[in-house]
């Protein structure tokens, strides 16, 4: 049986119409585009399912577009991302697709960034407005973006996990949860970390400094209904 | 936090404590911080409500499909003539859930409760009779720790969910909750509290899931309304000394059990009840039309 808290009965503090289609959809702009890290100029959304069919009426496509620009699911300037987004110049292209045996409410992203190069980014609203990525540039992936989760992406060499849980151990920060993906020894694996509390920028920066690291990023949640 | 209702009776008794205390006990608990903290988190969901369930009476609120919208405001001018049947406390309550139903579908800011379909029913409730019966903001936040107990014994043992267990589920339980703050609210026992919930929700046991244009407006926003005036009539039946028959518990099963039942086209897919009338088709289509 899952440990409720009362706010997530009494809550989220959201932006309408609904938790999945909007609040979800936000928040997986979100942590998109902090994953794809970088200006972004352009944003296409590859919409599955439900997405695909009711964006509109949900406000789907302007809580994705928000979510772009960096909001929360409760920011009320989220109803007029549009406006925001031409003033800042990103080209926003809308297309609905299906892309295969996945959750009805799942969204692909392809995001452009300054520097001509474009990160592939895939999640789902899973309900309760809470999201799951699963795919960065072809590389699977699972979490859920509801704890301080850091990102690495780094050589597969042995000793590369125990530097980064030295750093966070000198710095007192609790490993809840850590899944590693790889595509063969010696190559490119990829991290997980959720851990129990901030994962500031500068905790960031000294796995960033780790030989093996090529990527990395911090995706903090934000306290909810502080506006 | 228990597991059923009888249980969070039982706890209640022991310790001499409303729901509402024991659910800002345990939630400081389970979050390690303090009961300040949780408390003040809470008063912010609050403010939002108050703010959601207002707006849509002073002005005309439409939602971004243009499907409904600007009743709130037609409900609080019609109670302000003071020629209503009922009276201007149910009036007024049935305003403020429309707001909050209105601002919600007009992608404005809102409390999930439990649901963002269902986002009308706590606010209207809680601010109505909070208003009626002379209470304070601390006592308001208390009253939502109380929705909140109620509404985690139901989410554990049924679901919250219209996908799932259709608007019974969603809209039942957002009045159940609510009917049940009110009540402790009022003075009553976690039991009478319970009595309140396991009542709404047998009077709404089997209402299914039908979204217009598989929107969250219509009938969502006049099923927030029915909630609302459900969780206030039904607190002050229990209040009078009326019990339920059934038991908390045996009800929220029943609940979960007849929301299994319901075919998929019943459970918020837009494929079943009103969701497929001719008007409904219609509006659908002029929505969706480019
Ligand atoms: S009809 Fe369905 S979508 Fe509308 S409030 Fe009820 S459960 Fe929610």
């Amino acid at each position: 049986m899952r440990d409720y808290s009362v706010f997530d009965i009494v809550g989220p503090i959201m932006i309408g119409p609904s938790s999945s289609h909007t609040a979800g959809a936000a928040r997986l702009a979100k942590v998109a585009a902090i994953i794809a890290e970088g200006k972004i100029i352009k944003a296409e959304f590859l919409l599955h399912g439900s997405f695909g069919e009711t964006y509109k009426g949900h406000g789907t496509d302007k809580a994705l577009v928000a979510g772009i620009l960096g909001m929360e699911p409760w920011d009320e300037r989220l109803r007029d991302s549009f406006a925001l987004a031409a003033e800042q110049g990103i080209e926003i292209i809308f297309t609905p697709a299906d892309l295969g045996e996945v959750h009805p409410n799942t969204v692909k992203f392809i995001l452009t960034k300054e520097d001509g190069s474009v990160s592939n980014i895939t999640g789902s609203s899973v309900g309760g407005g809470n999201i799951l990525i699963f795919d960065i540039d072809g590389q699977e992936v699972a979490f859920t973006g509801q704890y301080p989760t850091l990102l690495a992406q780094y050589r597969d060499l042995p000793g590369v996990i125990s530097k980064v849980s030295s750093v966070l151990y000198e710095e007192n920060i609790n490993i809840a949860n850590m899944r590693v993906y790889r595509s063969g020894k010696g190559k490119t694996a990829m991290m997980a970390l959720e851990a129990d509390s901030e994962i500031t920028e500068a905790v960031t920066e000294k796995i960033r400094n780790i030989e093996e690291m090529e990527r990395v990023q911090s995706i903090n949640p934000v306290v909810e209904g502080v506006f | 936090m228990v597991a059923s209702g009888e249980e969070l009776v039982k706890i209640c008794r022991e310790n001499g404590i409303p729901i509402w205390e024991y659910a800002i006990r345990e939630e400081a608990l389970r979050s390690e911080t303090s009961s300040e903290e949780v408390v003040e988190k809470m008063r912010r969901t609050l403010h939002v409500m108050m703010d959601s369930s207002t707006i849509a009476q002073e002005q005309e609120v439409k939602s971004i499909s243009g499907l409904i919208g600007g009743d709130a405001y037609k409900i609080r001018s019609y109670a302000d003539r003071g020629n209503t049947l009922t009276g201007s406390f149910i009036n007024r309550a049935m305003a403020r859930a429309m707001s909050a139903s209105e601002v919600n579908a007009a992608m404005g800011r809102i409390v999930a409760c439990p649901t963002a379909g269902s986002c009308g029913i706590l606010p209207a409730v809680i601010l109505s009779a909070g208003e009626e019966l002379h209470k304070t903001e601390d006592e308001l936040v208390n009253a939502l720790f109380t929705a909140a107990g109620v509404g985690i014994i139901i989410a554990r043992n049924a679901t919250l969910a219209g996908a799932e267990g259709g608007c019974q589920a969603e809209c039942g339980s957002a009045a159940a909750m609510a009917s049940a703050a009110v009540v402790e609210m009022m003075g009553g026992t976690p039991e009478q509290a319970l009595n309140a919930a396991a009542i709404v929700i047998k009077n709404v046991l089997g209402l299914v899931c039908d979204p217009v244009a598989g929107l969250v407006e219509v009938p969502c926003a006049k099923r927030n309304v029915a909630g609302t005036v459900s969780a206030l009539t039904t607190a002050d039946l229990v209040m009078s000394g009326v019990a339920s028959k059934i038991p908390f518990d045996e009800v929220v099963e029943a609940m979960y059990r007849v929301g299994r039942q319901m075919p998929a086209e019943l459970r918020e897919t837009a494929l079943g009840g009103v969701a497929i009338t001719p008007t409904a088709l219609r509006l659908k289509k002029e929505i969706y039309k480019d």
